[in-house]
């Protein structure tokens, strides 16, 4: 199905042929979500959720993501509610004025590890852990991308100079990234019993953030599918409505 | 009509009554209805003005419902698109309508524009009709840009930046003019503001110029494939119901492609650099256009000179104003007009051509590549089509619509219309 996609585009607009993207042709995966009747996996999400949760997290926020929006994980409310009151959240001010802590609430969105950038910025030698809730969409190669990202990690070839505070990326843009590598294996124990790779990682956690992105996806396919049989349809039968009011004129013609 | 006491033909009485006070009724069925004669050859290329009607409809009404949930401020602008795609009851559609929207208006006022041009329908007595349709282009243009600035995104801010530069070429008054447009020294807060309230006003004045386009259209009527004026009214039927269903089965099969787009690959026209919220400390790599506006933006970067660069890309557009004075050819129809047909497919591709180097990075064979295209664009217009009507003798023009040996209807290019037209 994506050959065709990539037909039809080709046919159409020759000329939208943009150049963005890693230095490095990155890994593709057939992932789950990509095809007209794409869906994510809810187990790889909630795997994915827990590598966010552990690993991404301490440097990464999430912001425009709230811990009710987790039930598209396939979590019920009280679980939702348990996992929101891990996280401590600045509210306020209240009555008397002052700002004051609470226990996060469905409601709130995911709280950010830093509160502001100057302070992300200082904890990371300047470099600003972007926010993640847009990240598969904001760059080129989206998913296929930040997988490749997360796994690119290797030796870097001998006569390359990795530079203090940064480190060597296969896939990354210019090949020096400033963030850590940040998966290793086994970072994090899966509730499931999955194996902890690498890639096993690398994988849950880009299902999740490209969930994080695009959490509309399911329904806007699902609703696609149903807007163009309706349009093919209307097209066929406005056809053959076209073709019968137009008979006798064609028939004058002779 | 010739009664002296006007009274509507309409047989329902409130219709009528209305009617005859207010001759609306008529003004409809004489624009869209049975009262309107129209051509009987013409092929689906035709589709496309009401096509680009229907479009400015769709994205009149989703700016509106954008509009209600928007907020259009440098601290929140980003966040609000985002509230509108994850929050919003069917946020996410209405966005991704009016995103690729933009996009599906420009290819269908392409297709318009170059049926025009092969179909030779700017000549006169249509120069009024045209010159209209590229006012309404410019108009496009400019709502488009305002409007990818408002999700504050970085193309969004640096596409602002390049584009109110080029104002600063003019002499003397450049850079005063520039501060006066953004509302200060840069793209900032004010910028966001006005070009907001811009955007929000320039599809009512686009919508203002179809009407002035549509009254031009009906003092002539269409012009059709053969080109020629249409002499008898056996080769006039009426738009209500002919095109009225022909022009709705052209909406549907629009319609589904512009679905694939919407619900399966809604940000393949866009730029991945447009969901990074706008930060004026960090330059993107490559600053490109939308893919709309890239053969202008290559025709920019063509010429070494700011102010030259800046110029041509105007000139490039303000060159279409003057072309039915251009074309003198009397034949209308590229049918009928074997070179021409040659040098407008070559213009085809030299158009397409400058809209793949607008979006690649000015180096090595881009950059010759760029200017020969530029340099065809201009010559194309200036001397091909100036004195092409020296040296090309046309074809024999039918008498009429309905000449037997024409009697197929259609001309070549008309297998080339939607394949469903089997």
């Amino acid at each position: 199905m994506h050959k065709f996609y990539l037909f039809l585009v080709l046919c159409l607009f020759p000329l939208s042929t943009f150049s963005a993207g890693p230095a490095e042709k990155g890994v593709s995966i057939d992932w789950g979500f990509n095809g007209p009747l794409g869906k994510f996996n809810k187990s790889s999400l909630q795997r994915g959720l827990q590598v966010y949760t552990e690993v991404c997290s301490s440097c990464h926020s999430l912001k425009y993501i709230a811990y009710r929006n987790l039930s598209d994980l396939g979590y019920n409310k009280s679980e939702i509610k348990a996992f929101a009151s891990n996280f401590t959240v600045t509210d306020g001010p209240n009555d008397d004025g002052e700002m004051f802590e609470r226990p996060g609430m469905p409601s709130d969105h995911f709280v950010p590890p830093y509160p502001n950038m100057n302070a992300a910025r200082s904890a990371n030698g300047g470099a600003y852990p972007p926010d993640l809730s847009l990240i598969t969409k904001a760059r080129g190669g989206g998913a296929d991308y930040l997988y490749s990202l997360l796994i690119g990690y290797k030796k870097p070839p001998e006569s390359f100079d990795v530079k203090e505070g940064l480190y060597y990326n296969k896939y990354y843009s210019g090949n020096l990234i400033a963030m850590p590598q940040p998966l290793y294996g086994d970072d994090v124990t899966y509730a499931d019993g999955t194996k902890a790779s690498i890639e096993q990682m690398a994988s849950d956690v880009t299902e999740f953030l490209a969930w994080a992105a695009e959490p509309e996806l399911e329904v806007r396919k699902r609703t696609g599918i149903a807007a163009i049989t309706f349009l093919l349809i209307m097209a066929v039968l406005s056809y053959l409505a076209k073709q019968q009011i137009w008979a006798n004129v064609k028939k004058k013609k002779v | 009509m010739k009664s002296s006491i006007p009274k509507s033909q309409f047989k329902n009485p409130v219709i009528n009554w209305i009617d005859t006070r207010l001759p609306i009724f008529t003004a409809a069925n004489e624009t869209v209805g049975t009262e309107h004669p129209t051509p009987k050859n013409l092929n689906y290329w035709w589709n496309f003005g009401s096509l680009a009607g229907v479009t400015l409809v769709i994205m009149i009404i989703t700016g509106i419902a954008l509009a209600m949930n928007y907020t259009a401020h440098v601290d929140h602008a980003f966040d609000s698109v985002e509230r509108i795609m994850r929050d919003v009851n069917g946020g996410w559609l209405i966005r991704y309508i009016h995103m690729n929207g933009a996009s599906f208006f420009f290819i269908v006022v392409y297709i318009h524009m170059a049926r025009s041009l092969y179909y030779g329908s700017y000549k006169a007595p249509r120069e009024l009709l045209w010159i209209l349709g590229v006012v309404i282009y410019l108009l496009m243009m400019a709502t488009a840009f305002l409007g990818y600035t408002l999700p504050w995104g970085q193309m969004s801010f640096w596409g602002a930046t390049v584009i109110t530069n080029f104002f600063s070429v003019i002499p003397f008054v450049g850079e005063p003019i520039v501060n006066w447009l953004l509302g200060g020294y840069t793209v900032d807060n004010p910028t966001l503001n006005r070009f907001y309230a811009l955007h929000y006003l320039l599809p009512f004045v686009i919508a203002g110029v179809i009407l002035l386009h549509i009254v031009a259209l009906h003092r002539f009527g269409s012009n059709n494939p053969l080109g020629i004026d249409i002499k008898s009214d056996e080769d006039m039927i009426p738009f209500h119901p002919y095109y009225t269903i022909k022009d709705f089965f052209g909406l549907a099969v629009f319609l589904a492609v512009f679905c694939v787009f919407v619900f399966f690959l809604p940000n393949f026209l866009g730029h991945p650099d447009n969901y990074v919220p706008a930060d004026p400390m960090s330059t993107p790599a490559h600053i490109v256009p939308e893919w709309y506006l890239s053969p202008f933006y290559a025709i920019l970067r063509a010429v070494p000179d700011k102010l030259f660069g800046v110029l041509a890309m105007f000139g490039a557009i303000g060159i279409l104003f003057i072309l039915p004075w251009l074309d003198r050819s009397p034949v209308r129809s590229a049918h009928y007009r074997p070179m021409y047909k040659i040098f407008y497919i070559i213009f085809i591709i030299n158009m397409l051509g400058l809209g793949y180097l607008g979006v690649q990075n000015p180096e090595g064979i881009y950059i010759i590549l760029g200017r020969t295209c530029t340099a065809w664009y201009f010559i194309h217009f200036l001397l091909v089509v100036p004195l092409l009507n020296i040296i090309e003798t046309p074809k024999a023009l039918p008498k009429s619509v309905s000449d037997p040996i024409f009697s197929s209807g259609s001309s070549g290019i008309a297998s080339a219309a939607p394949r469903s037209k089997k």
